[in-house]
């Protein structure tokens, strides 16, 4: 049940398929077992299982899952491009979620996330497309900055999701400190 | 978030804390021992030992309403699971909480999530359930795990699992990670995306999942909210909890304040207990020196806006019992969900947004059209090309680019979406744009025809 955003460096290259472990396998394994109904229940605990381990979902990937689950590879491919938390590219190591919506945005997060884009490098304006695609990433592979959708911490607002943790209440002066955390 | 502890507020003399009890107490943790310190799984050993009719017959007299933003009485919709059918039943809890401007459940979920296991077993008891699923949206990632934790700690104990408190009743509790999808949050949505299908909303009817639901089969969705108050009901009893509240309406809500007030924050009330007014400022401290009140969304942003000097024409019962009418003022507007609907909103999800005359009327309503536009899933055409072309003739306003047609093209945009779609985002997404517009008008005018300059971010 952790989740993780870290990539792998050393799976992050070649067919991602084919670097399962029986480890995996057992943890896949453990996940299906709580739908016991339908396996196909099972296809956004999957998804998030190989984003979480691999960095993204690739080909291979959807491909795998599908098969696991008896399911044709569009399945999931249709999953993978619905979600915005799923991406079939990889993004940065440290992915900083700004909450735009409007008790953040009424606080300042349009100012938060400038000062962050512009803190590692990558332009305000950039937009993250979605359907499957990672948000915009620093080209050292370090950072991805995007603006989401209502967070639902508005009483604490402006609010970021940086990895898994939740900062709250940002001033523009506190983000140089806050990604001191995440060097 | 993220391990810190959390520390509630002292108490304001109106608040009456019962969801929220336990979690202000200093020192009370997620553990299951802290837990059962507090009175914790008290109510399900009580529960077991009632007929399940019995439990859903309490839950009818206690008039609890669903407090995930439709408000549907809960008694009711569980009433329509009948425990004899032969069927398998299916208990979802709805923990997608992304209404903007709603915030309560993320902090039941993160610092008393035994609160919602023991509510939730109660509730499989009393509909015949063995499987549950707890749909807690991806953005929560430590909640995952801090409500995983809870169930199998519960299980250690006997209280989920097989055979629970040697009742010979068993029921088995998964946790359900979301996507980053806003539409899951509606119910029949939901149940699509636990079936690992892409998320569109079901046709209707059937109306209800309790006739058919996940895997078409019986369902109750509920609000992690109105499944916590099932414990404290049966703890205090029906009649002293429906007490709390208003006829129709009982027990304390969870009412999420944000916007322009000094202690922005969730403040749980007997329902009806506070106005508006009183919300703002006495319980929130009031708005930010030298700043007069302009707006208020009082039930998510999916409300219809309500304007600071405002008067609405209501019907109201005079001291004789006689309905009359009576002109009222938005800050005497009580907040319980029959009094909002009577000034033409609603209670909603109990998100509180509050603007002072900062804020521009053209700026607030773009902020929520890209919302909608964002997170329209794409099934319907009316909501999937109508939110983006009100989300575009917003921006293009606030650049500069406003024509005298804006603001009637908006409504007629708004009004081609609500009640054409297949689930109620296209209602929630046009009552924002046809709401701003009936009470700003001179605001969009004036932007429209450039006789003013917008706000920016």
């Amino acid at each position: 049940m952790t989740v993780t955003t870290a990539v792998d460096p050393a799976a992050a290259s070649g067919r991602q398929a084919d670097k399962v472990t029986p480890e995996f396998e057992a943890e896949i394994d453990e996940i299906v077992s709580h739908y016991p109904v339908s396996m196909r229940s099972a296809s956004l605990p999957l998804i998030h299982y190989w984003q979480n381990h691999f960095g993204y979902v690739d080909d291979s990937g959807i491909e795998w899952i599908a098969a696991r689950l008896d399911l044709r590879p569009i399945n999931i491919y249709e999953l993978v491009t619905f979600y915005p938390w799923f991406r079939r590219e990889p993004a940065g190591k440290t992915i900083i979620r700004v909450c735009r919506t409007l008790a953040c945005a009424m606080a300042g997060s349009y100012a938060v996330k400038e000062r962050f884009c512009a803190a590692v490098g990558l332009d305000p304006h950039e937009e993250h497309h979605g359907y499957g695609s990672a948000p915009p990433t620093t080209p050292d592979g370090r950072f991805s900055v995007e603006f989401v959708e209502c967070l639902a911490s508005c009483g604490s607002a402006p609010v970021a999701l940086i990895n898994n943790e939740l900062h709250e209440r940002i001033s523009p002066e506190a983000v140089s400190d806050i990604l001191e955390r995440y060097q | 978030m993220s391990g810190k502890p959390f520390v509630m507020p002292a108490p304001h003399p109106k608040e009456r804390r019962i969801i929220f009890e336990n979690i202000s107490k200093p020192g009370y943790d997620t553990t299951i021992e802290t837990c059962l310190a507090h009175g914790g799984y008290e109510s399900l050993r009580k529960a077991v030992t009632m007929k399940p009719a019995e439990i859903v017959d309490v839950i009818k007299a206690s008039n609890l309403r669903g407090r995930g933003g439709a408000g549907f009485p809960c008694g009711a919709k569980w009433g329509f699971i009948k425990h004899d059918d032969g069927k398998p039943h299916y208990i979802v809890v709805n923990a997608d909480e992304s209404e903007p401007g709603t915030f309560k459940d993320r902090y039941i979920l993160h610092y008393d999530p035994h609160q919602l296991v023991e509510g939730l077993a109660i509730s499989a008891y009393a509909t015949n359930t063995h499987l549950c699923y707890i749909y807690i949206r991806c953005e929560f990632p430590e909640a995952a795990s801090i409500v995983w934790n809870a169930i199998q700690a519960a299980r250690a104990k006997g209280f989920v699992g097989k055979n629970i408190l040697n009742s010979g009743f068993d029921v088995e509790i998964y946790v359900h990670q979301g996507a980053g999808a806003y539409i899951c949050g509606e119910e029949t949505s939901l149940l699509e995306s636990l079936e690992g299908k892409r998320p569109y909303p079901r046709i209707k009817p059937p109306y209800f999942p309790a006739v058919l639901g996940l895997y078409l089969k019986p369902t109750i969705v509920n609000n992690v909210e109105t499944i916590c108050h099932v414990k404290h009901i049966l703890r205090l009893g029906a009649t002293e909890y429906a007490k709390m509240g208003t006829p129709g309406d009982g027990g304390t809500r969870t009412m999420c304040v944000s916007g322009d007030v000094i202690s922005p924050g969730f403040y749980e009330l007997p329902a009806g207990a506070v106005t508006l007014g009183e919300l703002i400022f006495d319980i929130c401290g009031g708005l930010k020196p030298g700043r007069k009140l302009k707006a208020v969304i009082p039930g998510g942003s999916s409300a219809k806006v309500m304007r600071a000097d405002e008067v609405f024409k209501i019907k109201a019962k005079n001291s004789e019992g006689k309905m009359v009418d009576k002109e009222i003022r938005m800050l005497d507007v009580v907040m319980d969900a029959a009094s909002l609907a009577s000034v033409g909103t609603m209670v909603g999800s109990g998100g509180v947004m509050v603007m002072d005359d900062s804020r521009e009327m053209v700026w607030v309503l773009n902020n929520l059209n890209q919302f909608y536009a964002n997170e329209s899933c794409g099934q319907c055409t009316p909501c999937r090309e109508g939110s983006l072309w009100m989300s575009k003739i917003t921006s293009r306003m606030l650049d500069g680019g406003g024509t005298t047609g804006d603001p009637k093209a908006l409504k007629s945009v708004a009004d081609n979406i609500a009640g054409r779609t297949v689930c109620a985002f296209g209602e929630a997404c046009s009552w924002p744009t046809q709401s701003f517009l009936a009470k700003f008008p001179e605001e969009f005018e004036a932007v429209a025809s450039g006789n003013k300059t917008a706000q920016r971010e």
